[in-house]
């Protein structure tokens, strides 16, 4: 009897032993960061969110008198949306990361999570995105952080203002992915002077070191990976489509929808990564494009609009939209960037600028700041090498790696959405 | 009721208000030049060669007329369609809306039919009709799809579709008011499954006006309530140029399967 209770005993121990070391596995699906990064968490792994949340959607103007060219005509108005609960809660403000809107995708992820968690869910678009830059921006020559962060900083002041009398708001936090992070370190210091919030945490996810570097690397995915160059895109384009009609023609009930790159990747392991690559530059290329085009049609630079054409709403855009997709982000800094901060400012040199997109920029402040955290990929795609040991010095104890997810693949992965919440949530009152 | 009927004649109205105005604005796409600043830091000829063929060249000789109509679309969802939609989706539980969404497919499984026969597709259209009969039956007159859970996959075919499979090509971009994105193909696909639709399919088998009236307006809420497309929403200046695009690879794919 006993030494079948023994046997028992030692078989729960067992159990206990593997399901121990099973949780403490992680288990994100894809190894490889470029897979990662385009597919992100397919629905079978992802984070169980709510379908539905009551989502209000809400515009502010932030210059009223500012005089809007007609072809973004519908941008003048600053888009967000916030989820408020019933009793008091925390308040927490989302930052979208490069050239994303309040309602990318990550940011759906991340108002669910936080919005079930129990907390007000504000979410702005960054910096970046087209609406912000005609809307919101002071100068219309976005990737600036400092700049673009006190930009950010009194829109979030401006939309408080109308939220407070509905909400009942009990302390605030900040959070950001991507480009979102590093401007959400920068409003951290702002806000330590101007002290409007007194941010009580902030969590920065997948933050480039450098703005500059990072999107090097992404330009540099897209020249390098387009076989012929940039001249041939068409080519890489057929062949793209013809893949996919391939998946969607022979593929088991494939689906436009959500779900479709993922089939694509399961019907069709890709050999290499240049395609992935490839991909990803060209989603970063779009996001560029959108973004130069309004600043430089709003600052009536004359980088790739002459300066004397007025676009109304219905003209025809196309042929500069061509030429911004042969120009990279380096383009822009040294073409209508840097020129803009000269004028201001003639003894700023481009290595000044550049110092300014990083967060070494801030070092001090993050390094001591206890309000701090991060979360991270060790294989995240935008870092350079070494990138990734800076940030870990930087947290120090505040910092969580993830082994594996590329840039923001992970962010709905349960882990990453738990590793998320928990840390707002530990020091919630 | 009367005053109902009125309110919904003045929008319709505003509508057509609208968009008369807007196509009134005239139709150049030439942008205006105030004056010469000499020419951008960078153009086309400089950046790239002179052969390059661009995928966002989609043929569009009315493109006038499609970005206004592309605008008016907008208008009309913010102002008509999505507060409809809205209402529609507040009142209704979304076990309700699914099974109104299952009826209108059962429904159109006509246009399906009638489509694959054309494209010889047999067993697809063996499949479509196994589907009608199951999902009209089992399904309880298809607000149920039992169908798709035994393995019989929804077989969607247009007459557009159709055209493509012989070898028409898409012809001209068109931006068809409330419609949306189409092309001449799709456009002539559009109204011919419509025709056929209400002559030869269940409207004709009903036979009963407002019935059909009251199926039709049900079909369009439905639709667009499971359409997530929003006009504007990307945020994109380019926007009308990427779903000129992205519509025409997506017609590709479809006419392939």
């Amino acid at each position: 009897m006993l030494k079948k209770f023994n046997r028992l005993l030692g078989a729960c121990v067992c159990l206990l032993m593997l399901s121990g070391s099973l949780a403490s596995a992680y288990d994100y699906p894809f190894a490889d960061p470029y897979v990662a990064t385009i597919l992100g968490t397919p629905k079978e792994y992802a984070y169980d969110l709510p379908k539905e949340v009551p989502l209000k959607y809400d515009t502010i103007k932030m210059f009223p008198d500012r005089k809007v060219p007609g072809i973004l005509w519908n941008l003048d108005e600053l888009r967000y949306s916030y989820l408020k609960q019933k009793g008091p809660a925390p308040l927490i403000f989302l930052i979208a990361g490069t050239g994303a809107s309040f309602q990318s995708a990550k940011m759906q992820v991340m108002q669910k999570a936080f919005y079930q968690a129990g907390f007000n869910v504000v979410s702005i678009s960054s910096p970046t995105h087209p609406n912000f830059i005609v809307a919101a921006s002071t100068s219309g020559v976005p990737g600036h952080l400092k700049d673009d962060s006190s930009d950010l900083y009194q829109v979030m002041q401006s939309i408080w203002e109308k939220l407070q009398k509905k909400m009942e708001v009990t302390e605030f936090f900040l959070t950001g992915y991507s480009l979102g992070a590093s401007e959400s370190a920068f409003i951290a210091k702002l806000d330590e002077a101007d002290k409007v919030f007194n941010f009580r945490k902030v969590l920065l996810i997948n933050p480039p070191v450098s703005l500059y570097n990072s999107v090097n690397v992404l330009d540099k995915m897209l020249v390098d990976n387009i076989p012929g160059g940039l001249d041939n895109f068409n080519a890489f384009y057929r062949q793209l489509i013809k893949n996919l009609t391939d998946v969607y023609v022979n593929g088991d009930q494939v689906e436009f929808d959500d779900q479709f790159l993922y089939q694509a990747y399961k019907y069709r392991k890709p050999k290499s990564d240049d395609n992935l690559a490839a991909l990803i530059g060209v989603s970063f290329r779009i996001s560029s494009q959108n973004m130069v085009f309004a600043s430089d049609v709003l600052t009536k630079a004359g980088y790739v609009v002459p300066k004397g054409v007025d676009l109304r709403r219905h003209d025809r855009p196309t042929e500069y939209l061509k030429v911004l997709g042969r120009l990279s982000f380096v383009d822009y800094f040294k073409g209508l960037f840097l020129p803009y901060y000269q004028a201001q400012n003639p003894n700023l040199t481009e290595a000044d600028l550049v110092t300014m997109t990083s967060l070494k920029f801030i070092d001090d402040y993050i390094r001591t700041s206890p309000k701090f955290g991060l979360i991270t990929n060790e294989d995240d795609l935008i870092l350079l090498p070494g990138e990734i040991d800076y940030l870990r010095d930087l947290f120090g104890s505040r910092a969580q790696i993830f082994p594996r997810g590329g840039h923001c693949g992970n962010m709905d992965y349960p882990d990453n959405v738990t590793a998320m919440v928990d840390f707002f949530q530990a020091s919630k009152n | 009721m009367t005053t109902d009927k009125n309110k919904m004649l003045r929008l319709i109205l505003l509508a057509l208000t609208m968009l008369a105005v807007l196509f009134a604005s005239g139709c150049s796409t030439t942008p205006k030049q105030t004056v010469d600043l000499g020419p951008p830091l960078y153009t086309l000829d400089e950046v790239a060669g002179g052969s390059t063929v661009y995928p966002i060249d989609v043929y569009d000789p009315i493109e006038g007329f499609n970005r206004r109509a592309y605008t008016f679309n907008y208008y009309f969802d913010k102002f008509l369609f999505l507060p409809i939609v809205n209402t529609y989706e507040f009142i209704m539980p979304d076990y309700a809306e699914d099974r109104v969404s299952s009826f209108v497919d059962n429904v159109y499984e006509f246009n399906n039919f009638t489509n694959n026969l054309l494209q010889l597709k047999f067993k697809q259209t063996g499949i479509t009709l196994a589907r009608f009969v199951v999902n009209t039956t089992v399904g309880v007159v298809g607000l149920w799809d039992p169908a798709t859970h035994w393995g019989m996959e929804r077989q969607t075919e247009d007459f557009g579709q159709t055209l493509g499979h012989y070898g028409v090509g898409p012809g001209p971009y068109i931006v068809l008011p409330i419609f949306g994105p189409s092309s001449l193909r799709d456009t002539t696909g559009l109204v011919t499954d419509a025709v056929a639709f209400t002559h030869l399919g269940p409207p004709a088998w009903i036979d009963d006006d407002t019935t059909t009236l009251v199926f039709t307006g049900v079909a369009a809420v439905d639709k667009r309530h499971r359409q997530s497309f929003r006009y504007y929403r990307s945020g994109s200046p380019f926007e009308y140029d990427m779903v000129r695009m992205l519509y025409k690879a997506k017609r590709e794919m479809e006419i392939a399967k």
